[in-house]
């Protein structure tokens, strides 16, 4: 498929919309760059002119943040805003919750200010702007549960527009015991993805998994490229990988719709 | 101080209002009883300490007629709720054996420390009632002073046991009761100050002052922030002397003195009720990381280091600090920063800045991170994504089937 950059665009004279910030996951992580391609087919469905940065977009510096390392993510952020800034980005969106938080939050302070919106919100405007619409039928009657990342959830205070997206395939959106401001962290924020967990007697993953499980989904929902990894590697754990998929709302949508 | 508007509102939804109280159910509802029956009784509490003062006896009744006598009623019925609340709370921690009371940072002082308020809740609120119920026995027997005031609709049933005593003895009970339960108050006040039960007068300053930003937004280490300007700055002078200011050129936080003032109201204003701990997904799955521990780790490291001030005039060093001595490594890196502590507690502590704060100083003083975050911090350096991958590929997604 054709991404085109924002280098390309403005050479071309033009302005898009909105640029997708793809983060590191959605570029290299092989399971993540899936959820990239799915958002771009809906973008492309939409008729929204967006770009990416390609090369030019490089860690927010998130996971050096969270684990300490605060003069890394500040020399990535300085790097990334002046990226950003000599392009004059408005509008931002991100498939992470991770680049969505750092993005929103804490580039202001250092010279980044941007809109920025998590990819199940731009999801939401255009279906309300009427730029593409959800028809198909394809999960009706699937029972989806939806798992809270921590970092759009807690952090950001958006619980409602993946859930609408959910409901919007017909299907039937079952909560865990643990949702929305009590959602259970899937174990990777906090630099956790990147080390190995400290000594305990389970894994966080697995948790959240046995909770995901209880409520007899025949898909999982994320909403975050990490979280989707985790709860991937919990349901292969727990040996149900055969009957339960694990997909990120951008992928239920492109599939609902035969993108 | 920025947004006043904002934080009085948010002291007066969570700490007045007791907003997060009450996302448990059982718990907060009890609390809510406890804590309105804290607010009216001390309405009675004014009375008691006038009549005390000039030697009256209800020197309110005459005042407000028949609402005195609604207001009485009020009190006693709250002060009952109020025993029958702590009576659950008791049981809830020492029968029920509620996993959240029996963490290990709970065992010795804050145990005790627990039960004691429950004790002195209970000897309060049965000295209030005792003291009604002589008192509506004297008053019945038309003892002299004890005017004619007041409904009882909870005492009169404690009277019985009073009933075959001397007009002369009642007077006796009555006066050792009121005057056990004024020096009751008076020592209960004092005792806070050595208790968690401070909660009670910090809870509001501390929501008055908790962060209003969405809670993903950590703070930019502003002494980083001085350091990479003047790395990015093209005009600055590489061999001039770095400036002697007044801010601290350390990284992050090692002690209790490197945290910030809220950060330290906080460990304060904890009342150990382990709401975080008990959401905290580390604590869940095993770890070591418990969210209260922390609180109550700077604290006491608080506590330790304001002795030492007291002993020497200003801080001499003891060879110890918050970290290691109190935090291991081990509890700040089994954190993934995902905010169900903060969420969780009732009023507006913080536990993971204070952990933040000190992975910066693991991480920027020490260089002590565990090795694989060492490997995502040097790949993000060479190659600007946690994982050894060329950037020049970044793109190559969108090719891929």
């Amino acid at each position: 498929m054709h991404v085109p950059t924002l280098a390309e665009i403005t050479a071309e004279g033009k302005k898009p919309e909105v640029l997708f910030w793809v983060g590191c996951a959605g570029s290299f992580d092989d399971r993540a760059k899936k959820i990239s391609k799915s958002f771009v087919k809906i973008l492309q469905k939409a008729s929204i002119s967006f770009a990416v940065l390609g090369t030019e977009e490089s860690c927010t510096g998130d996971p050096a943040k969270r684990a300490g390392n605060e003069f890394l993510f500040q020399m990535q952020a300085m790097a990334n805003i002046e990226v950003l800034n000599s392009y004059s980005v408005t509008k931002i969106v991100t498939t992470c919750p991770h680049c969505f938080n750092t993005l929103k939050n804490e580039y202001p302070d250092l010279g980044g200010k941007y809109e920025v919106v998590h990819h199940t919100q731009l999801i939401n405007d255009l279906l309300k702007e009427g730029r593409f619409s959800i028809s198909g039928s394809y999960y009706k009657g699937k029972r989806i549960t939806y798992h809270d990342p921590c970092y759009l959830g807690r952090a950001n205070q958006v619980y409602e527009a993946p859930r609408k997206l959910i409901k919007k395939l017909d299907a039937e959106l079952l909560e865990m015991k643990n949702c929305k401001e009590k959602g259970l962290c899937c174990g990777a924020g906090g630099a956790q993805m990147f080390k190995e967990p400290e000594k305990g007697n389970k894994d966080v993953n697995i948790e959240r998994t046995e909770q995901a499980l209880k409520t007899n989904p025949d898909i999982i929902a994320a909403a975050c490229p990490f979280c989707n990894t985790m709860m991937s590697d919990g349901v292969k754990n727990k040996e149900m990988d055969e009957n339960i998929e694990v997909k990120d709302i951008a992928e239920l949508i492109a599939s609902a719709e035969g993108m | 101080m920025d947004r006043p508007k904002k934080r009085w509102l948010n002291m007066l939804r969570v700490a007045f209002g007791q907003s997060k109280m009450v996302s448990r159910p059982v718990s907060g509802t009890l609390h809510l009883i406890v804590y309105i029956g804290f607010i009216i009784i001390n309405i009675e509490l004014l009375e008691i300490v006038l009549d005390g003062l000039l030697g009256t006896h209800r020197i309110l009744a005459p005042y407000l007629g028949s609402f005195y006598s609604f207001l009485i009623a009020s009190f006693e019925v709250l002060a009952a709720l109020v025993i029958i609340s702590v009576i659950l709370f008791w049981t809830r921690r020492n029968l029920l054996k509620i996993n959240r009371f029996w963490n290990s940072e709970m065992k010795g002082w804050p145990k005790k420390d627990a039960d004691f308020i429950l004790y002195f809740e209970i000897i309060l609120m049965s000295l209030f009632l005792l003291m009604n119920a002589t008192d509506f026995l004297l008053q019945n027997s038309e003892a002299p002073n004890y005017v004619k005031a007041g409904f009882f609709p909870v005492s009169q049933f404690i009277t019985p046991f009073f009933t075959s005593f001397s007009i002369q003895t009642l007077i006796l009970f009555e006066r050792t009761f009121w005057w056990l339960h004024i020096s009751g108050i008076l020592i209960f006040l004092n005792y806070l100050y050595y208790s968690k039960h401070l909660h009670i007068l910090l809870a509001f300053p501390n929501t008055f002052f908790a962060n209003l930003d969405p809670k993903g937004k950590f703070v930019n280490n502003k002494t980083v922030k001085k350091e990479v300007k003047r790395m990015l700055d093209p005009n600055i002078d590489p061999y001039a002397s770095l400036e002697s200011g007044s801010e601290s050129s350390k990284f992050g936080a090692s002690d209790v003195l490197d945290l910030n003032w809220v950060q330290l109201m906080n460990s304060y204003t904890c009342t150990e009720c382990g709401r975080c701990t008990s959401e905290c997904p580390a604590n869940q799955t095993g770890k070591l990381l418990s969210p209260r521990k922390i609180m109550m780790d700077t604290r006491d490291r608080l506590e330790e280091v304001g002795a030492n001030i007291t002993l020497n005039g200003s801080f001499k060093d003891d060879g110890k600090q918050l970290l290691n001595n109190y935090i291991s490594q081990e509890e700040l890196w089994a954190c993934t920063s995902c905010n169900a502590c903060v969420e969780a507690c009732p009023v507006g502590i913080d536990p993971l800045s204070i952990i933040m704060d000190m992975r910066q100083y693991l991480v920027m003083e020490q260089s002590s991170a565990p090795g694989d975050l060492n490997n995502m911090m040097s790949n993000i350096e060479n190659n600007g994504a946690p994982w050894p991958f060329n950037n020049q590929d970044r793109l190559l997604w969108a090719n891929d089937n």
